[in-house]
């Protein structure tokens, strides 16, 4: 496989790389967790994504009233321009944000279901890993995050 | 009207004086996470707070290194504001009085 830098950096935003198969995998991972912040807001997986502000829960309560719709909100928007920039050859700086949100938030419930924590043992995950493929993935992923950092930064 | 004004006007000054965290500020924390990438916690403070890199990176470290760290700090109004921004960056942040 080609393991060439997939994002960089361009004079009006931000160059991709992408060959066609990983655009198809990142248009799909946006779709499937647009989907699933839609219909299943409270699944244990997207905890990571509304994290609490307050320990007190009247204060909470206020806190989620007035955000809870606009970080839904702004979170499909961003995974919506994943898919929908997944063939450009050039991201916007907007469109640029939106990814790094979007491929950020696919980590966040990636990382929450695969239970990863600081020290997790990558050298020890091999193809006979029950969850091979979605380790691979949030692999992939992070890669690709790195690389739109560095061309952002 | 003319007499009852001024007394409300006193009660409020005199509940808010009562509350002994009214002039204390509020802080907004965030907080170690596994998934968060360090470029990526750095380059968010950047974003949201304009902070220079070296600021940002000495946040992000001790983010890092001794697991939480203060951000920002404001009104509550203004915290609210930031603890959501920055979980629109999917940062794990909180906030409480100083």
């Amino acid at each position: 496989m080609d393991a060439g830098p997939r994002i960089s950096r361009a004079p009006d935003g931000v160059r991709l790389d992408l060959p066609e198969d990983e655009r198809a995998l990142l248009s799909q991972v946006a779709r499937e967790l647009r989907a699933l912040i839609d219909e299943a807001p409270d699944d244990p997986s997207l905890r990571r994504l509304f994290p609490r502000a307050h320990e007190d829960e009247a204060l909470e309560e206020q806190y989620r009233g007035l955000t809870r719709d606009q970080l839904t909100t702004a979170r499909d928007r961003a995974l919506e321009t994943i898919e929908e920039a997944a063939s450009n050859t050039l991201l916007s700086p907007e469109e640029a944000d939106a990814w790094l949100r979007g491929l950020n938030d696919a980590r966040l419930v990636l990382g929450t279901r695969l239970e990863i924590t600081e020290d997790f043992d990558w050298d020890a995950v091999d193809l006979s890993h029950p969850q091979a493929q979605e380790l691979a993935l949030y692999a992939y992923l992070s890669w690709l995050q790195e690389q739109l950092v560095e061309a952002l930064a | 009207m003319s007499t009852l004004a001024p007394a409300e006007a006193d009660l409020e000054v005199e509940e808010l004086a009562d509350d002994p965290d009214y002039d204390r500020p509020w802080v907004v924390i965030v907080w170690n996470d596994p998934v968060n990438l360090m470029s990526y916690v750095t380059l968010v403070f950047q974003k949201l707070f304009g902070y220079t890199l070296a600021h940002a990176t000495r946040l992000m470290l001790q983010v890092h290194n001794e697991g939480k760290s203060v951000v920002s700090t404001g009104t509550r109004e203004k915290a609210e504001l930031d603890v959501a921004r920055l979980h629109s960056y999917g940062l794990w942040a909180t906030m409480q009085r100083d």
